[in-house]
């Protein structure tokens, strides 16, 4: 632990041996001589993850109108306290501070969100739209000072891998969400009976998406084989390993597609909850 | 048709942009005409070349802002509309013209810990190898030196830190010997420490530069950041495994 905690304090000011180079011009801010239009990416990557955060922490801070029937929004699953009937633990607990606001979605979303936070493609795209560092390539910076991720505060990103483990923990979650959301209450009798809605097919979607950006995550491919320099050596791991790339290959639109696609499973159980949806059965 | 260009002439001390025009035919590329314009127009025009085909990674330059190899960049993929721009790579000093002076990344090869074989796997002194062991070092040798990765890196043409951060071009060198199947060599300490992949923060630029689509960011760089986390910055990893550090092979 002394390792650990040494690495990250002292890592920036070791440095390499010197090579001796001649003073180069530093580009200016915004200064590049391509003529397309390069600032395009970036502002979408800005106003995508914007909207998501936005809609997220709005929906995250409501606590009402997170599920419908068998169904329950991925943003509060698991329900770890609450009252809805999804709920593990029953209402809010006792010894909650009675002056910060109570909310299921409070208690985790910070695991899925900590994934993203840390996630290699995500890092690339938002420092480039929110940092500007750089904002596109070969565009001039609006800094001279440059720590990369070497330093605090950036250096946490290696923990990337510990939000992996609780993201497949919540994919198993949202799988049996699923399963839940197969099995519809027949209000008269009380007997439930098998189904398929609407909700049930965007909740498989969801983690389907879900699914395939967290099992393309990179720290899983090196988790499962890419740490071997001979994969040939363990067989199972060789064939996990292609898996993983496999899905690692289109980790960025993965990503963007289960982004989207989350945000719109809170949206479509809120809308149906509040009666402004109807969610139409199709079996 | 004819294209006008913009061409950056001049020396370590001072430098302008001048205005060339020359007629393009179909099939052209970049380094056409510039030769063009060396031949007709501009005889002292400097200009490093030698395949004319991808290869030897000596046409670096910059067109219209993107590093790009002027022998594999078509006329016909460029708008005409608007002079051309070409400009020596800025991450290293100017020499003349479009050469510039790209020996400080020889030195810093010279630094990377070369490939240790483990002994010899047959009385012959040969060893065995797996295809699906070498399938994915075999990515990074299709690497040609062109240094355009290195030229992209803003942690090395915005920030200067050549003196801190070895840049795409040897990550990928690194990650050939560090994943060999037969190479013994742990390069991780230095990776991390004066090599300075932590300075590296997945912009991608460099993969999107790269003339022979190398994957360096996702196949190279980031594996190698792993195996950083895996010896530094993973307690968990360490209890997991019993040990602090990986074991090659």
């Amino acid at each position: 632990m002394f390792r650990l905690l040494a690495s990250i304090l002292s890592c920036h000011y070791q440095h390499a041996v010197s090579y001796t180079t001649t003073e180069l011009p530093r580009p200016s801010f915004g200064q590049t001589m391509r003529p397309d239009i390069w600032w395009r990416q970036p502002l979408l990557v800005f106003l995508g993850l914007s909207t998501f955060i936005v809609y997220s922490t709005w929906a995250a801070f409501q606590g009402t109108h997170y599920f419908f029937g068998n169904y329950i929004s991925p943003f509060y699953s698991p329900e770890i306290f609450g009252n809805s009937p999804h709920s593990w633990f029953g209402p809010k607990p006792g010894w909650w501070p009675g002056w910060l606001l109570f909310s299921p979605a409070l208690l985790i979303l910070w695991a899925p969100g900590g994934f993203r936070l840390t996630c290699y493609y995500y890092r690339g795209a938002y420092y480039k739209a929110f940092w500007a560092d750089p904002p596109a390539c070969t565009v001039g910076e609006p800094r001279k000072t440059y720590l990369g991720e070497r330093s605090f505060p950036l250096i946490m990103q290696n923990v990337h891998r510990y939000f992996l483990y609780l993201a497949v923990v919540f994919i198993v979650i949202l799988s049996i969400d699923v399963w839940k959301a197969l099995w519809f209450s027949n209000p008269a009798t009380g007997r439930e009976s098998f189904g398929i809605g609407i909700g049930t097919i965007v909740l498989a979607i969801n983690v389907v998406l879900l699914g395939g950006y967290t099992f393309g995550c990179h720290s899983l491919r090196h988790l499962i084989g890419g740490f071997r320099d001979q994969l040939s050596r363990a067989p199972t791991c060789y064939q996990a390993y292609r898996c993983v790339s496999c899905l690692n290959s289109r980790h960025m639109l993965w990503a963007w597609l289960s982004l989207f696609w989350v945000g719109f499973s809170d949206l479509y159980i809120r809308l149906c909850s509040m009666g402004i949806w109807h969610d139409w059965r199709i079996i | 048709m004819n294209a006008t260009f913009k061409i950056w002439r001049g020396d370590a001390n001072n430098g302008a942009f001048r205005e060339y025009t020359t007629e393009i035919s179909e099939g052209m590329v970049v380094l056409d005409a510039v030769h063009d314009i060396q031949r007709t127009q501009a005889t002292d025009l400097a200009c490093r070349w030698n395949c004319k085909a991808g290869k030897c990674g000596s046409c670096s330059a910059e067109v219209n802002g993107m590093p790009k190899l002027m022998c594999m960049t078509r006329m016909s993929d460029l708008p005409l509309d608007r002079p051309i721009t070409i400009e020596p790579i800025k991450a290293f000093p100017v020499l003349k013209d479009l050469i510039t002076d790209v020996s400080w990344n020889f030195q810093v090869k010279k630094k990377i810990k070369p490939f240790k074989p483990r002994p010899p796997d047959a009385p012959d002194g040969t060893w065995r190898m797996q295809q699906e062991d070498i399938d994915r070092v075999q990515e990074f040798r299709k690497c040609i030196e062109c240094f355009l990765c290195q030229d992209v890196c803003h942690v090395l043409r915005d920030h200067q830190m050549h003196d801190r951060f070895i840049g795409p071009r040897f990550l990928i060198y690194a990650a050939a010997l560090e994943m060999h199947p037969l190479d013994t060599e742990d390069r991780v300490e230095e990776l991390r420490e004066a090599h300075g992949i932590g300075y590296c923060n997945i912009t991608k630029c460099c993969t999107k530069v790269c003339p022979e689509e190398i994957q360096i960011t996702d196949n190279g760089i980031i594996p190698l950041k792993e195996r950083v986390v895996d010896d530094y910055y993973d307690p968990l990893g360490w209890i997991w495994r019993g040990r602090k550090k990986r074991v090659k092979g």
